[in-house]
């Protein structure tokens, strides 16, 4: 049975995400009390060896449909070729748009346990045992992974990312690309940078965030008159993007901006994973949620069970005396 | 085009969750069961879709607490078909049998050309539901889509790769989808119409099969996550509050 960790490199164009290290940091860890290597798989074009020297090696896969832009197929197959190639004990994923696309599939084609959202890892015997972040952060789920070869999907921010920073000369391992490239029918197209028109809301010091809790788009306008009389921007959970009552720009989190400004202030914002993971490295977070079980106030500096709409008016109050 | 639609039910985030006895489950008996949301984004896509090219839309459900609901404002939205999938045991139903009943339902329905689902449900521990259907069908699957558009007989897909940045692609034939948000938010259905659907159509009801799980992670135990502690609460009326926030962030410098 393999002792080996692969790590899946979540990165398309651009720059390497910090969760590829955390994974790797984390990999090395695990294969260390496994007594197996490391090894990260990178999609597509490699670029340098560089910044994987903290592992033991790089798998790569190259096709053409492999080169530009993202088809999921295209890349669940190179995934599935280099886990039947190495045959690892455990394989990484993030809970990034690549693990919540393939984690499944992959597990479900090596016929292996997966577990998702995990925050925490540790061996146990022969098995994987991992601590997942279930019901929007209310819950906290601990699993065993048996099998020769076990998946996890690990929330980001759950590692620090430094260990899998150093440096090293990984070997570096091409393995050849799957036959079933040649006939996709989800074909790969064009990559779009983020819209940089609009608010830009990652430089202020200080932002007025507003949730789902908010309730409705004419609500807004209290928060924004808030955000008006600090004179900085109002930034939003994905919710209130979705239900179309701010712009796109506004969003924080993992598939909105990441922010670290002096002060982040959240109103009626529950503080699911995906919303922590662009904010909660703020120097102070200062949180009104009804709900004192919400998971927001595990990562809030200060808070207050306060209904916002009696707290906001107040707030207003008092700076404009 | 012939879009199914998966959706399901899931415990109300907002209430409180309690661990049950057996410390494995939550317990079920007190908690409202609602409409997945990013069920609701998957079914407004896929509406949307046939508003614009034509076509047929059917919601497909497990029996779960209040589906019923969730499937007659699916008609009362403008799906065309409900099915229920019946006699699968109570309880923390595994995102791989979900799959596999689903997968069953599917080729019994004989042809159609998309799936979609919502990119995650909140208790999904053993994998999204999207990834497996297409990994159990064999067809191909996106996950954390925001867009699915009908050019000819394809599918232009976009999916969030994170951080704002877009990728796009184009599925040629039959696919399986995750999806993450609509090209807008979900429709309301009045109560009238929910009633109406209930009174003019119905339920159709697909027996489960026998079917073999695969491996998932054995859950050891659930529970609440240990409070750090960290938030220190701020006490008092509004007024007092209202002041103690103001005066941390004025502590800060960035206001006067
Ligand atoms: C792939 C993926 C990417 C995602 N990316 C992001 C992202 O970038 N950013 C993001 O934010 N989310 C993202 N999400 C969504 C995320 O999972 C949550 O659904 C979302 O963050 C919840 O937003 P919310 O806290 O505003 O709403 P809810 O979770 O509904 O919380 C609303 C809160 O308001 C409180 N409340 C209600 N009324 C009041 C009141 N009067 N006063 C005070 N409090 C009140 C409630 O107690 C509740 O806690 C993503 C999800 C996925 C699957």
């Amino acid at each position: 049975m393999s002792k080996d960790v692969l790590v899946i490199n979540e990165r398309v164009q651009g720059e390497n995400p910090d969760l590829t290290f955390e994974l790797i940091g984390k990999a090395k860890e695990i294969a260390g009390s496994l007594g197996g290597s490391v090894g990260v798989l990178v999609v597509g074009d490699l670029g340098g060896t560089d910044a994987f020297g903290a592992a033991d090696r790089i798998y790569t896969v190259e096709h053409e449909a492999l080169s530009t832009g993202y088809s999921s197929q295209a890349w669940e197959e190179a995934v599935l070729a280099v886990v039947e190639a190495v045959q690892p004990k455990l394989v990484l994923f993030g809970t990034g748009t690549i693990g919540i696309d393939l984690a499944g599939s992959i597990a479900k084609r090596v016929s292996g346990p997966l577990a998702s959202y995990v925050i925490d890892l540790a061996i146990e015997g022969d098995d994987v045992v991992a601590t997942s972040q279930l019901y929007g952060g209310k819950l906290l789920a601990e699993s065993v992974l048996e099998g020769d070869t076990v998946v996890v999907s690990v929330i980001a921010g759950s590692f620090p990312s430094e260990a899998g920073r150093s440096g090293g000369s990984p070997e570096v391992v091409s393995v050849s690309a799957p036959a079933s490239l040649a006939s996709l029918s989800l074909l790969p197209g064009v990559v779009k940078e983020p819209d940089k028109t609009g608010v830009d809301i990652t430089t202020s010091e200080l932002l007025v965030s507003v949730g789902r809790g908010v309730g409705s788009q004419a609500n807004i306008e209290m928060l924004q008159e808030l955000a008006d009389a600090f004179k900085v921007p109002l930034s939003a959970s994905r919710p209130v993007i979705d239900q179309g009552w701010l712009p796109k720009p506004h969003q924080v989190g993992k598939s909105g901006k990441k922010v670290k400004p002096k002060v982040y202030l959240a109103f009626g914002i529950s503080g699911a994973p995906e919303h922590l993971e662009g904010m909660r490295s703020s120097e102070m977070i200062i949180a009104c949620n009804t709900d004192p079980k919400a998971p927001i106030f595990e990562v809030a500096h200060y808070g207050t069970t306060l209904d916002l709409f009696d707290l906001v008016p107040e707030i207003l109050e008092k700076l404009e005396a | 085009m012939k879009i199914i639609v998966g959706m399901r039910q899931l415990a109300d985030l907002v209430e409180e969750l309690e661990v049950a006895d057996s410390e494995v489950d939550i317990d079920r008996d007190f908690v409202k069961f609602v409409s997945n949301e990013w069920d609701e984004a998957a079914l407004e896509e896929a509406l949307l879709i046939k508003e614009a090219v034509g076509g047929e839309v059917v919601v497909v459900a497990l029996d779960e607490p209040d589906v019923d609901q969730t499937l007659y404002s699916a008609i009362a939205k403008g799906a065309d078909r409900a099915v229920k999938i019946v006699g699968v045991e109570e309880g923390w139903t595994p995102t791989r049998l979900r799959a596999q009943l689903l997968a069953k339902w599917l080729e019994s329905e004989g042809s159609w050309d998309a799936f979609f689902t919502g990119v995650q449900a909140a208790d999904d521990l053993d994998g999204q539901l999207a990834g497996l259907v297409g990994a159990t069908l064999g067809v191909p699957h996106a996950a954390v889509v925001s867009k699915a558009e009908p050019e000819g007989s394809s599918l232009r897909i976009t999916q969030e790769l994170g951080g704002g940045t877009l990728a796009e692609s184009i599925a040629t034939g039959k696919v399986v989808l995750g999806v993450q948000a609509g090209r807008q938010a979900p429709r309301y259905a009045p109560i009238t119409r929910i009633r109406q659907a209930m009174s003019t159509s119905s339920i159709e009801m697909f027996e489960a099969p026998e079917v073999d799980l695969g491996p998932g992670p054995k859950v050891r135990k659930i529970y609440p996550p240990q409070s750090k502690g960290q938030a220190t609460m701020l006490d008092g009326d509004p007024v007092e509050v209202a002041e103690k926030i103001v005066e941390l962030i004025r502590a800060k410098g960035l206001v006067r």
